[in-house]
């Protein structure tokens, strides 16, 4: 589904602050891998993500999306099928248009919008008992404004906008990491469901190395833009967090926060 | 008094397409475009000239149209094809404008005096008298918000919104955001245009000069309006422009009534868009509800020292 072979990305360089990001990443992920990524700061993680999404252009290497070579394409037309949600619940939302009309707009990924009308009656109906699944009352709220709803609302829309048509690919990049812990984990099971109910190949950022090994079923870990760990199946079953830190040492203690 | 309504409703009514533009572009896709000094001059200019060359008048209006959507265009491909800031985009095209304004009229002003145009037939309804005049550009005006509401409500103007309310977000559900810019730009000129045509043609003349000052008067106008109507959605939004617009022009025609020289009107309009920016603040902290709040607290502190 996705493969990166020798994916390198470096920023500023030749400079003073020359930042060495990715260093000859290659990975590659079958269809209906749900992945957890896990890495300090700094461990490139997140310029991962943007060069699959083609928000950061690699240097070196190819970005393969189900056969397509998509190194040289852009943003917008890697985004007909790549969903992503961010780490800011505002990001993945317009908080001045409807709950309505965002959905609309989701369910249109990789389509051509044309003049025909945004929401109708029939997505509508559609739309109530999807959001009912999330027991958050957003069914009632079809025409109030993303604007007016909290963080947890939001992101869960954010994640329903993402999987709504389907995509090739799910990218979460720490999108429960500014959530309350009671709102993150409400978040997180919606994401469990939704991921498996459609078999999404999903990979997931995260900073919460107990999250990394409780979700998904492959593990890797990054470091200094390298993948130090590659786990999968019942092996990563049986990690458990204070072996993977006397295998690694703590590389951030940020890692251990549950 | 009744001769002041006249005069403000029909040039609210004008200049209203100007203020619906300025919407499209500083509101809903948040471009702050200053092409429209030049297409609206743009709209007059062509617009005259053809006129002047024994065409018919139809085809100013229809040109000009054109001429404005193209204006926004080259804006929009400057800015998201050769990543040309914003503001300096419409600062380059309106400076190109002038020149082609000029080109095109071949002099720096042309009366229409001896000519017929569009609305002839229109004044000539009720012999005197504006009220037919007033009662074309309402149409004119209705239609394009309701033109613009509808838009902005399909698969395609939804993806426009969602271009200024977060680009990042439509760019990851595969929309190309530099079109949808240069969309927006190409429609919100292309009525400034407009304006500048039918203006033209009912003031009898178009000048070179004509363009200084809409910019400021649409913003004026579109938030005198927003300040109005506070509106929740797209319809009321459009209203509101429109609103702004005539309450703008009633309060200058009131200033000039009252003795205000013609050269005090940028004072005017800058006093009364920062009096509108001061509403929300002042609102909250002297308003009635607060009064009433207020007022409330009060009794209720009261009431319970006495129970």
């Amino acid at each position: 589904m996705l493969e990166l072979e020798n994916v390198t990305k470096v920023f500023n360089r030749g400079s003073i602050d020359e930042k060495v990001a990715l260093q000859g990443i290659n990975l590659k992920v079958s269809k209906g891998d749900f992945i957890t990524i896990i890495g300090s700061n700094g461990a490139g993680k997140t310029t991962l993500l943007n060069s699959i999404t083609g928000s950061v252009l690699v240097d070196d290497g190819n970005v393969i999306i189900d056969g397509l070579d998509v190194t040289h394409l852009s943003e917008f037309m890697r985004g007909k099928f790549i969903g992503r949600v961010f780490q800011n619940p505002l990001m993945g939302t317009a908080s001045e248009m409807t709950v309505e009309e965002n959905l609309s707009m989701a369910l249109l990924r990789g389509k051509s919008r044309g003049l025909r009308k945004g929401v109708t009656e029939n997505h509508r109906r559609t739309y109530k008992p999807i959001l009912q699944t999330l027991g958050l009352g957003l069914e009632d709220r079809l025409s109030d404004r993303v604007g007016l709803l909290s963080g947890g609302q939001r992101q869960s829309l954010a994640i329903l906008m993402a999987t709504l048509a389907l995509p090739k690919l799910l990218l979460l990049d720490e999108h429960t990491a500014s959530l309350d812990p009671k709102t993150a984990a409400v978040v997180m099971d919606l994401t469990e469901r939704v991921v498996k109910e459609n078999a999404l190949t999903t990979l997931m950022v995260t900073h919460n190395m107990e999250q990394a090994i409780r979700h998904g079923d492959r593990l890797i870990m990054m470091h200094e833009g390298r993948i130090i760990l590659d786990v999968s199946g019942g092996e990563k079953s049986r990690l458990t967090v204070p072996e993977v830190v006397e295998r690694f040492g703590v590389v951030d203690e940020k890692l251990l926060l549950v | 008094m009744l001769n002041i309504l006249i005069v403000a409703l029909l040039q609210g009514f004008e200049y209203a397409l100007v203020t619906l533009g300025v919407m499209l572009s500083f509101r809903i896709i948040r471009f702050p475009d200053l092409t429209i000094e030049g297409s609206f001059p743009l709209g007059g200019a062509i617009t005259a000239s053809m006129i002047a060359a024994g065409l018919q008048p139809v085809f100013g209006v229809v040109v000009s149209l054109f001429a404005g959507f193209a204006a926004g265009i080259l804006t929009g491909v400057l800015n998201t094809k050769f990543k040309i800031s914003k503001l300096l985009s419409g600062l380059l095209v309106m400076t190109i404008l002038f020149t082609i304004n000029l080109r095109i009229m071949g002099r720096s002003n042309i009366p229409l005096l001896y000519f017929g145009t569009i609305l002839t037939p229109i004044e000539k309804l009720i012999p005197k008298s504006s009220l037919p005049l007033i009662f074309f550009f309402l149409i004119v005006i209705l239609l394009s918000k309701w033109l613009v509401d509808k838009f902005l409500m399909t698969e395609l103007g939804l993806a426009l919104r969602a271009t200024g309310d977060n680009e990042q977000m439509i760019k990851s559900l595969g929309v190309d955001t530099d079109f949808t810019n240069i969309l927006g730009l190409g429609m919100a000129n292309a009525l400034i245009a407009l304006s500048g045509s039918l203006i033209t043609q009912d003031q009898g003349f178009a000048d070179i000069s004509m363009g200084v000052g809409v910019m400021v008067t649409g913003l004026a106008a579109m938030i005198i309006g927003e300040t109005l109507l506070r509106p929740k959605n797209m319809w009321w939004l459009s209203t509101a422009m429109i609103l702004g617009t005539v309450v703008y022009y009633f309060v200058i025609s009131v200033g000039l009534r009252l003795g205000l020289a013609p050269t005090d009107l940028k004072l005017a309009t800058g006093l009364m868009v920062a009096v509108a920016l001061c509403a929300p603040a002042l609102r909250d902290r002297y308003g009635v509800s607060k009064i009433l709040r207020e007022a409330k607290r009060r009794a209720l502190v009261k009431g319970r020292s006495l129970g």
